[in-house]
């Protein structure tokens, strides 16, 4: 497989159109007055103008639901889908590991080989750690999922 | 000053250039040889930075191995040199632009020379002014008028200074084609407009500016014209004499010199009676505790120690431009130009920002491909060799005014050739499918 192939995987080409989860409705953007279990952020990747919305929402410290806006890359897109896909249902303590484990192969410059039990279909955005300019569309989704579940209680 | 020799044969004559010619030009850049993912490199980024030939580094070389001291700071022999190369660089570059020796401030880039006027204006706009500085001074009611397609760098140094002054920031609107809107021009530009600044050329469309047109219907309200050339000094023939503008800035990376340096015209008059930037050594007459005296410029606008050789480096690359002829890069230049834009034009979900073919431009496109992000087109032409710029290209009101918020810009100089326009093209064809849009 070419490295480009590695990067474009036939799941991440699906992803990125299926876009699992952005259904967040353009009111709700701001987020102004949200219930203590909805945490909502915003990231921009000033660099190639990737941006996403993403709204987590938590009952009893299991997420129940994840929304979102965006506009970017195959990769920021299908990033955000393969999350949406796989953080309802965790416990906050799951999501917060699963994430970690995530930014720890992304950061690796290709060193670390995914682990599909742990990351599942995310394990296909492995081959994005070799492309450093990359690694911030990857991120996008999971940074934001990150702050929002940090504004929940 | 002394410049290393050419590899390359000069053709003085008015022949125009051709694909012979500029393979003999590449010889002269070695970093053309790369390869990158196993294919021959296809550069088609000089609009974000250039690259330089082997006579320019070698001037930077040769002041380094014989020349390297403190200019305008010493009576050794070696200092003598060193101030020697820096400012026979200034005259070979000024003349480059139309200029005169004195009219030559060194900045870091087109950023910092923008910066440098805007924040002189705001100082000219403070405090106890008199006198001839009056002239820059900016208050409630001025307007400060850009235009829509401007870099963000001849746009935010404005807002910024009208937030200091309380002046207001206007700008012309461009049309669909990403051309000016020259009747809201003449409408804008009135008895407020304090200063009229705009880019030569457009880095995102290759939209070329009317700029004596402009300048004059600025002077005719008593403003002050800085145009912004980035994206013409290294492509065209520029002489600001001729266009008539009070400033004008460029930055040598563009025009096959190293970074680190830059410049900015002003009319000497302008440049004499501007306060400073700024401040501190070598711009100085007397000081003392309480207050200091300044140069006449350039000097005045150059405290510190200064980018000496890079200055050498960046005559060496007028010097390169000037023998193989303005004229006949801008016109190889915008040949090219409407090659690519007529083969994307041909390729079926491409749309082209800017002018249609047929209709001058600059040799540079940037377009859209539907249903692909320009990242991931970006990173499909780079696995061919091929290097473009992808993004907003620093110019995110203009691309939200065309309805997107990032392009793919593929953007030529004078050693890009025929066959890597059409490499281009091939590769641009295959993004679609690639990508499995629907369509395609
Ligand atoms: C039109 C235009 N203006 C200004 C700039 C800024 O140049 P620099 O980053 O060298 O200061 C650029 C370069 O990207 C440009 O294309």
């Amino acid at each position: 497989m070419s490295s480009l192939d590695s990067l474009y995987q036939q799941i991440i080409l699906e992803q990125s159109k299926a876009r699992y989860g952005a259904d967040l409705p353009n009111e709700h953007l701001q987020g102004l007055h949200l219930p203590e279990n909805v945490g909502q952020c915003h990231q921009l990747n000033p660099v190639c103008g990737d941006e996403i919305t993403l709204r987590l929402e938590t009952a009893d410290d299991v997420v129940s639901g994840i929304h979102w806006a965006g506009d970017g890359c195959a990769i920021s897109m299908a990033s955000a889908s393969i999350l949406s896909e796989m953080v309802v249902g965790l416990e906050r303590a799951e999501v917060h590991s699963l994430i970690e484990s995530f930014r720890e192969v992304m950061r690796s410059r290709g060193k670390l080989q995914a682990d599909e039990e742990i990351l599942g279909d995310a394990a296909a955005l492995s081959g994005v750690s070799k492309f450093p300019a990359r690694v911030k569309c990857a991120m996008l989704a999971w940074v934001a999922a990150e702050d929002a579940l940090n504004q929940t209680s | 000053m002394p410049v290393a020799s050419h590899a390359h044969p000069i053709h003085p004559s008015a022949q125009a250039l051709g694909d012979d010619e500029v393979l003999r030009i590449r010889n002269d850049f070695p970093i053309l040889e790369t390869e990158v993912n196993g294919q021959p490199l296809v550069y088609l980024d000089s609009g974000a930075t250039s690259q330089n030939p082997l006579s320019v580094m070698e001037a930077e070389q040769e002041y380094y191995e014989q020349r390297n001291s403190a200019v305008h700071r010493g009576a050794h022999t070696l200092a003598v040199a060193a101030t020697d190369v820096f400012e026979d660089a200034r005259s070979t570059v000024a003349a480059f632009i139309g200029a005169d020796d004195n009219e030559l401030v060194w900045t870091q880039n087109a950023t910092a020379g923008l910066n440098l006027i805007a924040y002189s204006f705001g100082n000219a706009s403070v405090g106890k002014i008199s006198g001839a500085a009056q002239k820059f001074a900016l208050a409630v009611g001025d307007e400060v008028l850009v235009t829509e397609m401007e870099h963000h760098a001849n746009l935010i140094p404005w807002q910024e200074l009208c937030r200091r002054t309380g002046a207001t920031l206007r700008f012309i609107p461009i049309h669909d084609d990403g051309t000016l809107d020259m009747d809201a021009a003449a409408a804008l530009i009135g008895a407020k407009t304090k200063v009229l600044a705009f880019t030569h050329v457009s880095n995102v469309t290759g939209v070329i500016n009317p700029v004596a047109q402009l300048s004059a219907m600025a002077h005719e309200v008593d403003a002050l014209v800085v145009l912004d050339a980035c994206q013409s000094a290294p492509h065209l023939p520029l002489d600001v004499k001729a266009l008539d503008v009070d400033f004008a800035v460029f930055s040598g990376h563009k025009m096959l010199a190293p970074t680190g340096i830059g410049g900015v015209y002003g009319r000497a008059e302008l440049l004499d009676a501007m306060p400073p930037f700024l401040t501190g050594g070598s711009m100085i007459t007397t000081v003392t505790m309480e207050e200091a005296g300044y140069l006449p410029a350039p000097q005045r606008f150059e405290a510190g120690t200064q980018p000496i050789s890079q200055a050498a480096a960046l005559a060496a690359a007028t010097n390169y431009l000037r023998e193989t002829g303005m004229e006949r890069i801008h016109e190889w230049e915008a040949a090219l130009g409407q090659r690519m834009v007529r083969g994307l034009e041909a390729i079926e979900g491409i749309r082209v920002l800017g002018p249609a073919s047929g209709i001058p431009r600059a040799g540079l496109a940037s377009f859209e491909v539907e249903g692909v992000h320009a990242h991931d087109v970006g990173q499909y032409l780079d696995a061919a060799g091929i290097a473009v710029r992808v993004g907003h290209h620093c110019a995110q009101p203009l691309h939200r005014r065309l309805g997107l918020n990032a392009s793919t810009r593929a953007s030529t100089y004078l050693y890009n050739t025929t066959a890597e326009v059409d490499a281009f093209l091939a590769a641009v064809a295959g993004v679609r499918g690639y990508f499995g849009v629907n369509g395609a």
